[in-house]
């Protein structure tokens, strides 16, 4: 049996000791070996890509970024790994979890349960994206955008504007511009309360809405967006005027 | 347990000597006699009339009642509660048939007798009503469901790290046992009692402990105690649940180091407590701290009454939480 890679995401140290402990003690039964730690979820998926590991051990309360929104972005990897979730006591993650068939350990972790949890893990292979985003159940802080081996997360306050392109969506921030690869209905659902479609092919940030301009060289009523700190207008389609208007009017 | 703690508790006579007992009385009988008039009179002039009336002969009486319970009020707190009310009962059915007898004759002494029993019946079972509504045992019901109550994520957080620790570090792993131990013992005992603050001071740095423990470097607790009178009481376990949210809200939701700042002082007749963490607005949407804090001040109020207060606020990107009692020790009596 091949040595199975194993990444410890735990914010606090005797935890992941811990970990590395019980995975030591069921070694015989199965081999593992432990390819990389992260004390917070933004080091998680800054290290799990590039150490090509197999298996996360990934704890759900960590600071910056919680363990189930890692999971959510690190199975957007080309070969993303399987994630077994650690946690102390967290009902309605565990409800979660239970109703998503995701796999998950109590501390303190018992190292049977841990063996049967690595077993599982290899045999079902990664964890897919959508039984994650079910079982958050509440929107990201962070989008990202997954190369080979490397994720890279782009705050979600940071989001001027989403647009969809022939293939993929493409996401301005006030900087540069990101390729995504999810779709414009999907984001529009997870971030209601922060976007607003525009047009059939773009969302923007409520937030950043700045005012509206006439287009210049049309006859008709046409109206472009103006967004904070940024050169470039959008076109806001005739369905979708009245409602914009009146969501302005409102602020 | 708070069925037997209700017997400790027997109904126990009204204490005849105490003002707001005199009062309930003398308003009381006035305003079943007004509500007599009332009933009986066909006009308002009547109703004046009538009630003069009837005080002519009920004011005497009534006052008579009271000073006369006044002065029992040794013998009758002796008696249980039942034979105390007959004895109430005889006492002033005897004052009201003399005066009857004195003033209007033998006729229609025994509609006044049954009159007066009746008054006193429904005097004495209003205030027996009223007591239990105050009753210590009901404050003492809910000051227990009020016990802080320490989160269970620490607890298996904490639990996980002795693990970790016993091969590595047994003797740390014994030692945070014991924290944990004092810890769990403090938070099961009854809730009732003052302790002092040395006790309570010692608890939190346990608590400290196995916080640092869990979170290294990343958690830094300052304490400025050096005017914290040790022999100060106050209810148990009231700072703990402070330094939890402290850490829980100001240190855990942030990757780089939180510090905590932990002040008590002694300001002339107050003992002031002051527990500081770093604000994160983002995280203060979990519920978990107000309903701390709610409990905090229901408590203060059952131990200190309107004499302790509690501010929250924000300062300098810093969340504080100030407490202020009064100063009491076991010398002063007052506890």
């Amino acid at each position: 049996m091949s040595v199975l890679t194993v990444f410890i995401a735990d914010d606090e140290t005797p935890a992941r000791e811990r970990l590395r402990e019980l995975l030591g003690d069921i070694a015989l039964e199965i081999p593992t070996r432990v390819v990389g730690e992260a004390r917070n979820g933004l080091e998680a998926v800054e290290r799990v890509p590039e150490c090509g590991a197999r298996v996360v051990l990934l704890d759900i309360h960590m600071p910056g970024l919680g363990g189930l929104e890692v999971a959510r972005h690190l199975a957007r990897l080309p070969q993303p790994p399987a994630v077994v979730f650690v946690t102390a006591h967290d009902r309605h993650a565990v409800e979660a979890f239970e109703l998503n068939a995701l796999d998950y350990l109590l501390k303190p972790v018992r190292a049977e349960r841990l063996a049967a949890a690595l077993r599982k893990a290899m045999a079902a292979g990664p964890t897919a994206a959508e039984p994650l985003a079910r079982a958050a159940g509440q929107a990201r802080e962070y989008l990202s955008a997954a190369e080979r081996n490397r994720i890279l997360l782009v705050p979600l306050r940071d989001v001027l504007y989403f647009k969809a392109e022939l293939k993929y969506v493409t996401l301005r921030t006030r900087e540069r511009e990101h390729l995504i690869e999810e779709s414009l209905i999907a984001l529009e659902r997870e971030f209601a309360d922060r976007f607003v479609r525009i047009h059939r092919n773009c969302l923007v940030a409520k937030g950043a809405i700045r005012g509206f301009e006439r287009a210049a060289d049309e006859d008709d009523e046409r109206w472009l967006v103006v967004l904070d700190g940024l050169e470039e207008r959008l076109p806001i389609s005739r369905r979708q005027w009245p409602a914009l208007r009146d969501l302005v009017a409102e602020k | 347990m708070a069925s037997i703690r209700q017997n400790v508790y027997p109904d126990a006579l009204p204490d005849f000597r105490n003002q707001g007992v005199i009062a309930r009385a003398l308003v009381g009988v006035n305003v079943l006699a007004l509500a007599a008039a009332l009933y009986s009179a066909s006009s308002w002039p009547q109703v004046i009339e009538q009630f003069v009336a009837a005080a002519a002969f009920f004011e005497p009486l009534l006052l008579a009642s009271v000073v006369l319970l006044y002065a029992c009020t040794p013998l009758l707190a002796r008696l249980p509660y039942w034979p105390g009310c007959a004895a109430v009962l005889g006492l002033v059915l005897l004052l009201a048939a003399g005066s009857h007898l004195w003033w209007l004759g033998a006729a229609g002494v025994l509609r006044t007798l049954v009159l007066a029993a009746l008054v006193v019946t429904s005097l004495l079972g209003y205030l027996r009503l009223r007591a239990k509504a105050y009753s210590p045992a009901l404050a003492e019901a809910r000051l227990q469901a009020l016990q802080a109550r320490i989160r269970p994520h620490f607890l298996f957080n904490s639990l996980n790290a002795v693990l970790a620790l016993i091969r590595r570090d047994p003797k740390r792993a014994e030692r945070t046992l014991e924290d944990l131990a004092d810890l769990f013992r403090t938070l099961m005992s009854d809730g009732r009692q003052f302790v002092r603050l040395a006790d309570e001071v010692a608890l939190l740095e346990r608590y400290a402990s196995i916080e640092q423990l869990r979170l290294g470097d990343r958690l830094r607790v300052v304490w400025e105690l050096d005017s914290a009178p040790p022999d100060a009481l106050l209810p148990p376990l009231l700072l703990q649940p402070l330094l939890e949210n402290a850490i829980y809200h100001g240190v855990e939701p942030d990757v780089g180091t939180g510090e905590v700042l932990v002040r008590i002082e002694r300001r002339g007749q107050r003992v002031l407590a002051q527990v500081e963490n770093p604000y994160y607005p983002e995280h203060q949407h979990r519920a978990g701290n107000r309903m701390a804090l709610a409990n905090i001040r229901e408590r203060l109020q059952l131990f200190f009454d309107a004499e302790a207060r509690v501010e929250t606020g924000v300062k300098d990107g810093r969340y504080v939480v100030q407490i202020e009692m009064p100063y009491r020790s076991r010398q002063g009596g007052r506890g």
